[in-house]
């Protein structure tokens, strides 16, 4: 074999335009911006809280300006996105050996969105739905 | 039997005159049967002999006939042309150097095999006069999907990593460094972390799972890479924060 | 080849990323779209009931363990992400992500404290 081997180059930062399943995989990566963005807001909610009751109410209002609203929209969306990609790939990353055979992915998978439901139902009610 | 012409584009290179890779043509009468190894043997055959691709067994087994298919890495003995339009693109295996036409250079790839140790290091010596290693059928399940690796590097060609840093020591590799790791025969993981636990190991890996998906005997790299960076980061925790927990 | 010190931060991105999945649609839900589109009464995020929710030593923890590790499972992933959209300067990147995440949770202890 000579040197003169071809290199085909890949685009640094368009490559995952090329291929579906790369466009899927940066939806799932780029959940991590508002999901940031929210725990900031988190934050900034308990600093206002710390500031008494006026500055709490300010937080609420800004909560219901409508770039508050769209932003938790798309958040809400993302993190979901988040949550199903998660939880789908569960069964490759952790297997459950019981006896000679493997837990079927469908039950671990099923498993997790089972304490999803569960734990977002513990929240709505604590929150008073 | 039914008989249909299909226009099949091939990615063309020669070493000695090309400057660059560049498509040809060929339209090819296919049976309906055919996979698309046989249209592309019957191009050599029958309209171009000058055309390079390797295979051998024909039959999913060998693993030395990947291409890309319309984009997709493929087994192209297992690909069939039914399941595809009348115009197909038949490129070499992304991410590796095209030695000529559909050949690829896979030298990468063997000297990074090479350096996970993909065999058994016996976790104590036995001489014959001992008898067997004993494995039960749960032992044995443990690696056993990791085990079906055909070292097609289907899995290579379909992850972006691999593409965009060659130092990665990719998919297959690492499913076969899990699979030893995980064989109750063997006792060589300690020498096999020195790979997978670096930063071209395992932590490369941003769990894109393309590798998982165009995997043709079902191993799951991915899964094997998720697998092992948890048990990296135990690992890790273990012997910075708990020291004495070291043998 | 050194083995990697990548495990610290990955174990936090794992645990982040399993703690995210499980509550962030909720939370997000309750504290930002609940209220604005009239599911729940304003009620719920009076100041008075979230004060002495937050007040709670015990709820104190949890949210401290919220806010920790959503934070820097975010920053690990958009560590990853900047790599992926070809920004090489890893170093950097990782710098001022771990930083923010570090940043945030130092604030969000200081003012856990102080409620
Ligand atoms: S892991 Fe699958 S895709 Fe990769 S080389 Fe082995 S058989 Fe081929
Ligand atoms: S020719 Fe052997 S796997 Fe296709």
């Amino acid at each position: 074999m000579s040197g003169k081997a071809y290199i085909r180059e890949m685009p640094k930062t368009t490559w995952w335009l090329s291929h579906s399943r790369y466009r899927r995989y940066v939806a799932r990566e780029v959940t991590c911006i508002p999901i940031g963005i929210y725990t900031a807001v988190l934050i900034w909610g308990l600093m206002r809280l710390s500031q008494g009751a006026a500055a709490w109410e300010g937080f609420i209002e800004a909560l219901n300006s409508p770039l508050s609203i769209l932003f938790h929209l798309v958040a809400f969306v993302f993190a979901v996105v988040h949550t199903i990609s998660w939880f789908n790939v569960t069964p490759s990353a952790m297997r459950v050996q019981i006896g000679e055979d493997f837990a079927p992915g469908a039950v671990i998978i099923g498993a997790h969105y089972t304490g999803w439901v569960v734990v977002s139902l513990i929240v709505l009610f604590m929150a008073g739905v | 039997m039914s008989e249909r012409q299909v226009e099949v584009e091939i990615l063309r290179y020669d070493p000695e005159t090309d400057q660059a890779p560049k498509l040809q043509s060929y339209s090819v009468p296919c049976q309906e049967e055919w996979v698309v190894l046989d249209a592309i043997t019957y191009i050599k055959d029958h309209i171009d002999t000058t055309v390079s691709f390797r295979w051998s067994c024909h039959m999913a087994v060998c693993g030395s006939c990947g291409m890309m298919v319309n984009g997709e890495p493929a087994l192209s003995c297992k690909s069939f042309l039914r399941d595809y339009p009348d115009k197909i693109r038949i490129e070499p295996l992304a991410h590796f150097p095209i030695v000529r036409d559909l050949v690829v250079q896979l030298d990468d790839f063997m000297e990074k095999l090479n350096r996970v140790k993909p065999y058994i290091i016996p976790k104590e010596k036995k001489s014959v006069s001992d008898g067997q290693h004993k494995q039960s059928p749960a032992q044995l399940k443990a690696f056993k999907q990791y085990t079906l690796c055909i070292n097609c590097t289907l899995c290579y060609a379909a992850c972006p990593q691999y593409g965009l840093v060659p130092d990665f020591i990719g998919p297959a590799a690492m499913a076969l460094a899990h699979r030893y790791n995980l064989d109750s025969r063997d006792g060589g993981r300690e020498q096999r972390q020195e790979v997978v636990a670096t930063d071209e190991g395992v932590w490369e890996c941003s769990f894109v799972g393309a590798c998982s998906e165009v995997c043709p005997k079902q191993v799951d790299p991915a899964g094997a890479i998720q697998q092992m960076k948890i048990a990296s980061t135990v690992d890790w925790y273990k012997e910075h924060l708990m020291p004495w927990s070291k043998p | 080849m050194a083995k990697s010190n990548k495990p610290i931060v990955w174990g936090l991105f794992a645990a982040g990323g399993t703690i995210t999945a499980f509550l962030t649609p909720v939370m997000i839900f309750v504290t930002g779209l609940a209220v604005p589109f009239g599911i729940m009464g304003p009620e719920v995020l009076a100041y008075d009931r979230i004060h002495d929710f937050v007040a709670n030593w015990f709820w104190k923890l949890v949210l401290f363990g919220i806010i920790f590790f959503s934070l820097w499972h975010a920053a690990h992933r958009f560590r990853i992400t900047m790599h992926d959209f070809g920004v090489r300067a890893d170093r950097v990147v990782a710098k001022i992500s771990y930083l923010l995440a570090a940043l945030g949770t130092l604030g969000a202890i200081v003012l856990l404290l102080r409620i």
